[in-house]
């Protein structure tokens, strides 16, 4: 057998149980948060992760080893650890945290996932982390990057295309700036966040979704990892925009130049 | 003056025709008691009257079939208004064409020559509704999708659903009684109508805009009116029930390697769901394939689609998410898991965009057949296990006439509401001809009528199918209906030649 000078990929792919994006959100009336008991699901990036991971299996074959998920959620975020599953991931580990336990902040994310990352040795080192640009509900698109600083690694954030070749341990990425595209040469390992012309993310077709019942999830907790989830930003108040007050109808032009100058619009 | 010139006017007019054109004397009298914005009319007149292309979209339906020349629209705000325009017609001999949203499929909404048209959608209040009993009771020209916002939290929604409901009025859909995709689990409107309030021919207000869930007390009249399409009588209220709002709804595409496994599969979705399940669609691989390839929702891997001969959309509604997915997760496993599966492969979704993408396969087909070229529709009832035998025997009959190919007809396909028994087969051409339509019609009217089935199940008969009724009704209930029309009606102003010829 002709020895292989690569090393073959481990790729890791967070992902976070997040309100879904077609739920109309609303406020609680205490003003601390909004209504969590809606419809959950994969945050959108991630799956563009998820899908990414997948296709990087079916460009490269054996070239990757494995694809593992990880979650940090309540007991209910293993369904998207499912999911994750059914789209082609191999294995998934679950860092749960009580279902009443306010959610992680991005530095408590990232610091997680550094002590993953840095738990693997050896073979199931991880050489490539694709996740999400950023979380649909507190939007705060900081943990890629400080999951790189944290690991010291490089980073291509916001990617649109990802080249990866194992045998020269590189990746070449085409990442979305202002007003075009920068494409990117970096060196394994490597942190890409997705952006979402990245790729469209399959169905979980139903033979997939019976394997993935077959496949294993890891379970672990921040003490497992030595983190600690205490947020260190405190929300003061949450509030719902302003309702856009509706139009009106005018009889004639002669009305509607009178509302417009009192409006305080006026012909400049 | 201007009354006693007109009643000359229409003596000399009547031997002609017989009815009246609208005229400057009836946009008079309108504008006694509507405000300038609720009459449009192309005619001269002192206070203004609009260019004709303000009318296209009263004068034409949405796939551009149908053409009227209706020169004036009114658009009441009350029952009252209502009245006082039918009265005023009927005593001077004008046709009117009741309108709603306009989006019916067989120009019921169109006049068919310069009939009045009065229009509904000012009368857009809703008038009261019961979250304990889930009882709704609103004007006729509310906007379905309003309607659903409107009770959506209170936690109920509308018993139907339709393609076209950010744009039809819930009157247009019991004048038509609308089917659509929640038929299945909730039932047609002659169920789900509780009451109405209709406007007679002759300006009476007929008032059964009861809330009662039980009222047997002789003849159940309204009845008569869902689905009479505005031939007698306009409908100004209506008192409907609205189920409580799932929590939960999932669904899943399924697959199939032969349109037999269809009928197997229904009857074993049916048992293994029984309460949750609220739709089986079914989709042959011709439109299947029309509906990726014209984008309408993202299409299977190639792998989940090879061999397949038609799909199957399944959604389950239900109280707890937990008891439906697994209920649906049983049934999905039992279906691989079988020895000689009915299914070859499919897709559940994970997701509320998923879930859309899936339906979008479904309801996405009638909009890609109009992009890929010119539709003949049939929309049928049949018996089930007939679904593709139609279709075939469609297909094949063109094929023998030589009308099968890029020059004339570029396919035949079948998809509908297994569930409700309804095919809506479609044959899409390069161009509407006359060879093509004298090659399907009789044909598929006959061929319906064989198996006694129903050559309009919900887009009703409008003006398009007045001449293929007796396929699907026989003399004595036409003859029925034309009494009934006669007395309901008796000047015939209300919705001219639209069901009855």
């Amino acid at each position: 057998m002709r020895p292989s000078a690569a090393r073959l990929l481990n790729i890791l792919v967070p992902v976070k149980r997040s309100v879904d994006y077609a739920v109309k959100i609303r406020v609680n009336p205490q003003q601390t948060g909004v209504d969590l008991n809606v419809k959950h699901s994969m945050n959108p990036f991630d799956e563009i992760a998820v899908e990414e991971a997948v296709r990087l299996r079916e460009r490269l074959k054996d070239g990757v080893k494995s694809i593992k998920a990880v979650t940090i959620g309540p007991p209910k975020a293993s369904e998207t650890l499912r999911t994750a599953l059914a789209m082609g991931a191999d294995s998934a580990i679950h860092v749960e945290i009580p279902e009443s336990a306010p959610a992680p902040e991005p530095l408590g994310v990232a610091k997680a996932l550094h002590a993953l990352i840095q738990r693997g040795d050896g073979e199931g080192k991880v050489d490539l982390v694709i996740m999400g640009k950023q979380a649909i509900d507190d939007d705060a698109g900081q943990t890629g990057q400080m999951l790189a600083g944290l690991l010291g690694w490089g980073q291509a954030t916001f990617a649109s295309k990802v080249q990866v070749d194992v045998e020269k341990r590189e990746a070449v990425v085409l990442r979305e700036i202002d007003g075009g595209s920068e494409e990117i040469r970096c060196r394994l390992p490597l942190v890409v966040t997705t952006d979402l012309r990245l790729n469209e993310p399959r169905y979980a077709s139903l033979p997939n979704i019976m394997k993935a019942k077959k496949k294993p999830i890891e379970k672990l907790t921040a003490a497992d990892l030595g983190v600690d989830f205490t947020p260190r930003l405190e929300t003061l108040k949450v509030t719902e925009p302003p309702v856009r007050v509706g139009g009106g109808k005018v009889e004639s032009v002669d009305e509607l130049v009178a509302k417009l100058k009192d409006a305080g619009f006026t012909a400049a | 003056m201007s009354f006693l010139f007109r009643r000359q006017h229409l003596a000399f007019i009547s031997r002609c025709r017989p009815f009246s054109s609208v005229g400057r004397a009836d946009v008079d009298y309108f504008r006694t008691f509507l405000p300038t914005h609720a009459i449009l009319t192309t005619l001269p007149n002192d206070s203004g009257s609009v260019a004709p292309a303000e009318l296209d979209v009263y004068n034409r339906d949405w796939m551009g079939k149908y053409t009227g020349r209706a020169t004036t629209v009114v658009k009441p705000r009350s029952t009252e208004e209502v009245s006082k325009i039918v009265r005023w017609c009927n005593e001077y001999d004008i046709a009117i064409v009741p309108q709603g949203g306009n989006t019916g499929l067989v120009g019921g909404s169109i006049p068919v020559n310069d009939e009045l048209i009065l229009s509904l959608a000012n009368m857009n209040k809703v008038r009261s509704f019961d979250p304990v009993s889930g009882i709704l009771i609103t004007d006729a020209g509310c906007i379905l999708q309003e309607l659903t916002d409107y009770i959506a939290p209170h936690n109920h929604i509308m018993p139907i659903d339709l393609g076209a409901k950010g744009s039809c009025q819930i009157g247009g859909n019991v004048a038509t009684n609308a089917g659509g995709l929640r038929l299945l689990r909730y039932g047609s409107l002659h169920g789900s109508v509780l009451g109405l309030e209709v406007v007679l021919a002759d300006g009476t207000v007929l008032d059964q805009l009861t809330a009662l869930r039980k009222d047997n007390t002789g003849y159940d009249i309204k009845q008569l009116f869902i689905g009479a399409e505005g031939t007698l009588g306009i409908v100004t209220g209506v008192s409907i029930l609205t189920p409580a709002a799932p929590q939960a709804s999932n669904n899943v595409v399924l697959a199939l390697p032969h349109f037999d496994n269809v009928l197997p599969l229904y009857r074993k979705v049916k048992r293994s769901l029984s309460e949750i399940l609220s739709a089986f669609e079914f989709i042959d691989r011709t439109a299947y394939d029309l509906a990726v390839k014209h984008g309408q929702g993202r299409g299977l891997s190639d792998e989940d689609v090879a061999g397949a001969q038609c799909f199957v959309l399944v959604e389950t509604s239900g109280g707890r998410r937990e008891h439906d997915e697994e209920k649906l997760n049983d049934l999905l496993a039992e279906l691989l898991d079988a020895e000689n599966p009915l299914i070859l492969s499919g897709v559940l979704s994970q997701n509320p965009a998923q879930f859309s993408s899936l339906w979008a396969l479904r309801e996405g087909v009638t909009e890609a057949i109009s992009k890929e070229g010119k539709a003949y529709k049939y929309d049928i009832s049949i018996p089930l296990d007939k679904f593709k035998v139609v279709v075939d025997a469609t297909r094949e009959h063109l094929a023998e006439r030589n009308l099968i190919g890029e020059h004339a007809v570029k396919h035949v396909m079948g998809y509908g509401h297994v569930g409700d028994g309804n095919l809506h087969l479609n044959i899409c051409a390069a161009e509407y001809t006359q060879e093509i339509q004298d090659a399907l019609e009789p044909f598929v009217y006959e061929l319906v009528a064989s198996y006694r089935g129903s050559i309009s199940a919900e887009h009703g008969i409008g003006a398009a199918k007045t001449h293929a009724l007796h396929y699907s009704k026989d003399e004595v209930s036409i003859e029925l209906m034309r009494k009934l029309k006669a007395l309901f009606d008796p000047r015939g102003i209300l919705n001219p030649k639209k069901i009855l010829e």
